[in-house]
């Protein structure tokens, strides 16, 4: 009992360190970020390399949701004789959710682990504390451009997401199931409002850029330094990051749709 | 006056104490060398003095200043003044060599890069790896990657450089060419160069004072030619690498006998 009580102390003692170191990396990041825009060819390197290179994975899966979502939802729509609101459907679902926390899921398992890998791995071949005796921050240098362009291919990413997800609808429902395709375009323009559905749908993916890319980051940054450190750190990325998007996606929900 | 002053140095990993009231002088322009078996935090040493662990008490004076007591960008001014060459070579593996060395000029300087390149030439040349600047970290040999990485530690002219391990796992050339190149660029740099190291025959082939630390205190120092003659037993075995004697062969624990007759039971 004693010894249970123990563990739970440690654990409970270790998470809190955990978290404040993790706070701690954000707040010297983002007090950063000022020197890493001055900077700003460090980070087209990283949107290379975090956000151009995570197109495909995003191209092939939202076409791939957007064709289900025209199949599924005019399965469903036929049996009121709604089958014209298909547009409507899919862009909603798309924008307000799927895009945003599909492609952030995504993002976190491409992207997400490179990132963990790359500087638990620097970490452990010291280029970090190297880069430090030579006076130069890693945080700075590393860290900081990588944060940045992650933020800001996020909902870059997300935006292509629900863009080919629509154009899958769209190929399914117009061409496989004979939708009237003025209708699906109209009634998705009409009923699609910029501030309520596209702008909340861009503050999420911004939202889950922020969280993914310090999540992603701080553990590779505090990766213990062996193989076996940086393997378990890339797994927590992806398995931290899953958690912390579905559950903000719950509370910006709420607040935006939720009539809170 | 010293350049580096270590004063009353505690520092502890858990519970376990590093370092137990260490004193140490490291003197201008000379090579300082710090010895002593595997696991007595050498390397440790090297990283309280460079700012990156913190000692729970005493000081660190660095050409006058107190290490621990500089701001963040204090400290990393006065790093500029400082190189270090870590035991891996700690090289950015997704750039070249040329690359490397230029890394802190180009970080820390608005030298025009025709500039850069005649800089960065010339610190290869000394280390003899000028034609190998096109080369990938990857590409090159453990020996060589410490040469380069000994060019980039040396980049911005510092006042002191150190060593950490600079011998360990080398080939007999190699090893001959990094003991050689020590030398040569303390003198050439008038460089103060702190080496540490468990390779007897090659620091004290270099070293113009040796301080031996064991179990978080230094045992003795001196010039390498009376840390030869010293009369501790301990510091005999560790010189002439002696497998028994004051440190034992043996870890400590229960007698052999006892333990062959003890009706203990692996679990």
């Amino acid at each position: 009992m004693i010894d249970f009580i123990q563990s739970l102390g440690r654990w409970g003692i270790d998470t809190l360190q955990r978290l404040g170191r993790g706070h701690l990396f954000l707040w010297y990041m983002v007090r950063g970020i000022p020197e890493v825009m001055l900077r700003f060819s460090l980070v087209i390197q990283q949107l290379h390399s975090v956000g151009v290179m995570s197109v495909m994975i995003i191209l092939v899966s939202g076409l791939f949701v957007g064709m289900v979502l025209g199949l599924q939802g005019y399965n469903t729509l036929v049996d009121f004789g709604a089958e014209e609101s298909l547009g409507v459907l899919v862009a909603l679902s798309l924008v307000r959710e799927l895009g945003p926390v599909v492609s952030a899921l995504l993002f976190a398992g491409r992207a997400g682990s490179a990132l963990t890998a790359e500087i638990g791995l620097m970490k452990s071949t010291e280029q970090l504390s190297g880069m430090e005796m030579m006076a130069v921050d890693p945080i700075r240098r590393i860290i900081g451009p990588r944060f940045v362009a992650g933020i800001i291919s996020m909902p870059l990413l997300a935006a292509i997401f629900s863009a080919v997800g629509i154009f899958g609808g769209f190929v399914v429902g117009y061409g496989l199931l004979g939708v009237d395709d003025g209708a699906f375009w109209s009634q998705m323009q009409v009923k699609t409002d910029w501030y309520d559905d596209v702008l909340n749908g861009v503050i999420k993916s911004v939202v889950f850029g922020i969280v993914v890319t310090w999540i992603a980051l701080f553990e590779g940054y505090d990766a213990a330094p062996t193989s076996e450190g940086v393997g378990r750190a890339t797994t927590r990325t992806v398995v931290h990051s899953a958690f912390a998007i579905l559950g903000l996606d719950f509370v910006l929900t709420a607040l935006m749709f939720g009539g809170i | 006056m010293p350049l580096i002053k270590i004063r009353d140095l505690h520092f502890y990993r858990g519970d376990r104490a590093i370092f137990d009231g260490v004193n140490i002088d490291i003197q201008r322009g000379k090579i300082t060398a710090i010895m002593g078996p595997s696991g007595t935090g050498k390397t440790t040493l090297l990283r309280l003095i460079g700012g990156q662990l913190r000692p729970d008490s005493g000081t660190i004076e660095v050409d006058g200043q107190n290490v621990h007591k500089l701001s963040h960008a204090g400290l990393y001014e006065l790093r500029k003044r400082m190189g270090m060459l870590f035991q891996s070579g700690a090289l950015l593996t997704d750039i070249s060599v040329f690359d490397n060395v230029a890394f802190p000029l180009r970080e820390h300087t608005d030298l025009p890069e025709s500039m850069i390149r005649d800089l960065v030439l010339m610190k290869l040349q000394a280390v003899g790896l000028r034609n190998a600047r096109n080369l990938m970290p990857a590409e090159l040999s453990g020996g060589m990657a410490r040469r380069v990485a000994l060019a980039r530690a040396v980049t911005l002219d510092p006042m002191m450089v150190m060593y950490d391990e600079p011998f360990t796992g080398q080939d007999p050339i190699s090893m001959g060419t990094i003991v050689n190149l020590i030398h040569r660029l303390n003198d050439a740099m008038g460089l103060t160069s702190i080496v540490v190291s468990h390779d007897v025959r090659e620091t004290t082939e270099i070293a113009d004072i040796i301080y031996l630390l064991s179990a978080g205190k230094v045992i003795e120092s001196g010039s390498p030619v009376q840390l030869k003659r010293s009369s501790s037993q301990w510091v005999q075995q560790f010189i002439q690498g002696l497998p028994d004697g004051p440190v034992p062969f043996h870890y400590p624990g229960t007698e052999f006998a006892d333990d062959l007759l003890s009706p203990e039971v692996p679990a």
